[in-house]
């Protein structure tokens, strides 16, 4: 099938809940049945569209959290007091539940496993989402690529995924991990409460000649602030790829 | 409050066979050149309303209707999209066909 690359127009598809997994005390991991889903590329979001009764709809991007898997995929969403779509899927669906999704789509933040550079990944909030699906995928291919993780979180209890990325510190080779707590710091954090700045990326980051490739995303604010940081340590704009979820 | 580009792949996905998000286009008002997902992107459905990071100017709008989708690109100009290698030459290619229904040689 050469001509495999083209693709068809885009519609939706029926989403069943599989399973619910709480995160944080915000935030849930929804894990949908959807037949005939492909692989999705590790990065790519997804729309959802929920409709009521009456007709009305609402429709909300979101990152893919799984690695790529057909049939299945998994999203993480914090819940937005005041949003439309997320207290839907993070205090009401169950397994069982339908929802609509169109995707997997987007092409620009998206880690490509055959690529050799190394990976600088860095995370604000639930800007961590795509960066997982990331590492997980990197894990699923058995990728040597050196991978490296800034995430920036309020507090402990804020961060999502912390158990597996405690796991896969030790375990996946090449991966590794460093806090940057923005309220409340752990006694055994190495660093004091603070934002990301120049010291995190130098010591927890790539220098800009290794050429690493940067994803980063987040809240504006935070992906503005970063992706300057790294311009300004020497990385060229087209290696920092950024993602922002409003906010 | 905005988001970026990223978001609109899924509605442009809607009408166009290819990820228009990588693509790349320079800003009618500055001529910045970027990606298509490194706009900031204003608005929800069913309206986007994409500006240039450079100068602020609108490079794309989109409002999804109920039966169609309103395209307004004015802000760009020329957009380059990525596809993929070794599907074939332009269709102007003047190789010599060996009749109806014969591939096309394929680029090197």
């Amino acid at each position: 099938m050469a001509r495999a690359a083209v693709l068809g127009r885009l519609t939706w598809r029926v989403a069943t809940v599989a399973e619910i997994r709480a995160e944080t005390a915000v935030a849930d991991t929804l894990v949908f049945d959807v037949p005939g889903w492909p692989e999705h590329r590790a990065g790519q979001h997804v729309d959802v569209r929920l409709t009521a009764d009456d007709g009305y709809a609402a429709q909300r991007s979101y990152s893919i959290a799984s690695a790529p898997t057909a049939g299945r995929l998994e999203l993480t969403v914090q819940r937005i007091d005041d949003g439309e779509v997320s207290p839907y899927l993070v205090d009401v669906a169950q397994p069982g539940d339908k929802v609509e999704v169109r995707g997997p789509v987007g092409g620009y933040f998206v880690w490509e496993p055959g690529d050799p550079a190394p990976v600088l990944l860095v995370g604000g909030g639930s800007g961590i989402v795509p960066l997982m699906s990331m590492i997980r995928a990197r894990a699923a291919y058995g990728s040597r690529v050196a991978f490296r993780l800034v995430y920036s979180t309020r507090a402990p209890e804020t961060a999502i995924y912390a158990d597996e990325l405690r796991r896969r510190q030790r375990d996946d080779r090449g991966l590794d991990v460093a806090y940057a707590y923005t309220r409340t710091a752990p006694p055994s954090a190495r660093r004091p409460v603070g934002r990301v700045d120049p010291v995190l990326l130098a010591e927890a980051g790539w220098p800009a000649d290794l050429e690493p490739w940067c994803f980063v995303c987040g809240p504006n604010g935070f992906v503005e602030a970063v992706a300057n940081l790294l311009v300004e340590a020497g990385h060229p704009a087209d290696r920092v790829k950024t993602e922002r979820f409003g906010g | 409050m905005y988001t970026d580009g990223n978001e609109m792949a899924g509605a442009l996905r809607e009408v166009f066979a290819v990820d228009v998000t990588v693509a790349r286009g320079a800003c009618v008002g500055c001529g910045r050149v970027g990606e298509v997902a490194q706009a900031l992107v204003y608005g929800r459905a069913p309206g986007y309303v994409a500006r240039c990071p450079g100068c602020d100017g609108v490079l794309l709008r989109l409002v999804r209707g109920p039966d169609g989708v309103w395209l307004d690109l004015r802000g760009l100009v020329c957009l380059q999209i990525p596809l993929p290698a070794g599907e074939g030459p332009p269709l102007l290619d003047p190789a010599p066909s060996n009749g109806p229904g014969s591939d096309r040689p394929t680029a090197p």
